[in-house]
């Protein structure tokens, strides 16, 4: 294991920002830390990092307990999101910084330099000054630094955050890329659940200072542990119901079988749906559906979106449907259809909060 | 060419003509009045009243006193700042404001009160002549009241770049195996450098210019601790116009060159902005 993190606590005066956070990060793999703003994941980065001390708990790497060391004796490469390039010095002097401070040899550190500006793909720019470079260069160079000492974790904050889409996306392919080369042990903080998906290796989901769920991108997204993970993974559609016997129920009358519930006594329930597990027809089949309206539809992007109005309980539901179902159905706004699900997710209220 | 203007303050043809008028009356006419009364003189006169022995050391005096002082404040300021930006302390605000008494105190008081605490029986004179160290009227005194009146300007230029530098530089030094020693030198003092130039020549150029503080302080002895500005005034008292400016003339001339000497050295120091 490369990095070993133990209950680890954090509290910010009254703001809890980590509460007993613990995780295990595989030597070699690239691992995501995906939550909202406040979820603790960026103190839980800084914290692997030695730029923030645990209150309690304990970070290992290589089985070596590192909680007491400083930022400078943990070997490990930082990027943060707003690049925090030395101004003043040259894209070379950059680079070579961590090597030069730690006393290594003037022609050593000229071959390594030489070796990263061709891995960012900034050959002959040595010499330039960050002002002279745009962001995504700026961003490049900045990781480049960070690897010229060779470390064994390398930790990205946002790293992507400053820069706008097209460039964020060429990024993320090439962090992809530069990773299978040099299979650094790495973790990198995001907030845009996209970019852990294509990213990651492993996608660890954080909210308030805790751990809701960790696994692959596919594991995470398809089988979220909680509400929580369900909705913030992307969008959905909410439904309040009960369960009992062995079928969901909703409020506004939607039935489907639910056989993990088979106690006669009803208990609360909330159903989810995602956008693109909805068909729609024309006609009232045997399955579960609602009636409801078509207020908007949006035919852009490879899934059309489709956005509707429930008839008796007035709830607007957004569905995705493919070109051609679309095609088939030739929906117009204002037209009245039947939505089914075909795949619910059941999750039951926390009481604890 | 007719072309649309975008910018926020409308007439910059107007705002140019305002600048160069006030400029030229505020700053300009004296200083070429000052010229032409020293031209009156001919060029044998004109060398004759600027460069005599004791003209010498007064320059020598100025020049020197006012280039430690200013040394001492790139120091002094630069830990006022440091300290005033980077740590919360209580009575903060106050020692902040402390800061720019040097700039609203009549600088004769200035003078008085140092001249005072460094006598055989001031409060700091009763223990630091018995150790030999003169305080009033000596070229420490002139040194030690110039610190004070240049303390404001290193402090007032570091103290917003400091505020404005991006901790996560710092970070970034320490995650890449810099120690603090390291990552001052190296990622704070050249990013602070531009300002402290900056600083010390404002602090500089005041100290050359200043004279109500140091005519209380130094005693005026020629050859010891007479300063320049305060030889002009001698040679105003006896009605000697035409020297006085010639020597005005000088200082004005050498100032203006070392400005403009560190003014290029400011630049220098960033070169690395966005050219």
């Amino acid at each position: 294991m490369s990095i070993l993190i133990r209950s680890v606590s954090k509290r910010f005066g009254n703001f809890v920002a980590l509460d007993n956070v613990s995780l295990e990060v595989p030597s070699g793999s690239l691992l995501a830390l995906l939550g909202p703003s406040g979820s603790g994941k960026t103190t839980l980065l800084r914290i692997i990092a030695g730029l923030e001390v645990a209150d309690q708990g304990s970070v290992l790497h290589h089985e070596q307990d590192i909680t007491h060391y400083s930022a400078r004796d943990r070997k490990v490469g930082f990027v943060f999101q707003h690049y925090a390039l030395f101004r003043h010095m040259t894209i070379a002097g950059n680079i070579g910084y961590g090597l030069r401070v730690r006393g290594v040899p003037k022609p050593e550190i000229a071959t390594r330099v030489n070796e990263l500006l061709r891995l960012i793909r900034l050959e002959g720019l040595g010499t330039r000054y960050p002002s002279q470079l745009s962001g995504g260069q700026r961003q490049r160079v900045a990781l480049a630094r960070a690897l010229a000492a060779k470390p064994s974790v390398l930790l990205l904050d946002e790293p992507f955050g400053a820069l706008d889409a097209k460039v964020r996306q060429e990024l993320r392919q090439w962090l992809r890329k530069l990773h299978d080369e040099i299979q650094v042990t790495s973790v990198f903080v995001t907030h845009d659940q996209e970019e852990a998906f294509e990213v990651a290796d492993q996608v660890v989901v954080m909210k308030t200072g805790k751990i809701e769920q960790v696994g692959t991108p596919a594991e995470v997204f398809e089988r979220p542990a909680n509400a929580f993970v369900m909705d913030f993974l992307g969008n959905v559609n909410v439904f309040h119901g009960r369960v009992e016997r062995g079928k969901a129920v909703t409020h506004s009358g939607m039935e489907v079988a639910y056989a993990d519930y088979t106690h006669a006594e009803a208990q609360d329930a909330e159903f989810y749906v995602r956008p693109h597990e909805f068909d729609i027809r024309r006609h009232k089949n045997g399955d579960a559906s609602l009636e409801a309206k078509i207020l908007h539809v949006n035919p852009t992007g490879p899934l059309i979106k489709v956005e509707l109005q429930a008839v008796a309980s007035e709830q607007v539901i957004n569905a995705e449907l493919t070109a051609e179902r679309f095609g088939e159905l030739n929906l117009k706004s204002g037209e009245t259809v039947f939505v089914s699900p075909r795949r619910v997710r059941v999750f039951f209220p926390d009481y604890s909060i | 060419m007719a072309s649309v203007n975008r910018r926020v303050l409308p007439g910059f043809s107007l705002s140019l003509g305002y600048t160069v008028f006030y400029l030229s009356v505020l700053v300009l006419l004296p200083i070429a009045a000052c010229f032409a009364k020293a031209s009156s003189l001919s060029l044998d006169a004109f060398w004759g009243a600027v460069w005599t022995a004791r003209a010498r050391s007064a320059y020598l005096l100025t020049f020197g006193a006012s280039f430690v002082a200013a040394f001492s404040n790139l120091f002094l300021g630069g830990l006022i700042a440091w300290v005033l930006v980077r740590y919360k302390f209580p009575g903060k605000r106050i020692v902040d404001s402390i800061v720019d008494l040097p700039l609203a105190l009549p600088t004769a008081v200035g003078g008085l009160v140092y001249s005072s605490l460094y006598v055989k029986r001031g409060w700091l004179g009763r223990f630091l002549v018995p150790l030999g160290i003169q305080g009033a009227y000596t070229r420490l005194g002139i040194v030690l009241v110039l610190v004070f009146v240049g303390l404001p300007f290193v402090v007032r230029t570091v103290q917003p770049v400091l505020q404005d530098f991006d901790p996560e530089s710092e970070e970034a030094s320490s995650t890449l195996g810099a120690n603090r020693w390291q990552t001052f030198y190296t990622v704070i003092l050249p990013a602070l450098l531009p300002a402290l130039i900056t600083g010390f020549a404002l602090a500089f150029a005041r100290c050359i210019g200043e004279y109500g503080s140091v005519v209380f302080v130094s005693g005026n002895m020629p050859f010891k601790t007479e300063i320049a500005p305060i030889l002009i005034v001698a040679r105003l008292e006896e009605f000697a116009y035409g020297e006085a400016t010639a020597i005005a003339v000088l200082l004005l001339t050498t100032s203006l060159v070392m400005l403009v000497l560190i003014n290029w050295l400011e630049r220098w120091s960033r070169r690395y902005e966005n050219r």
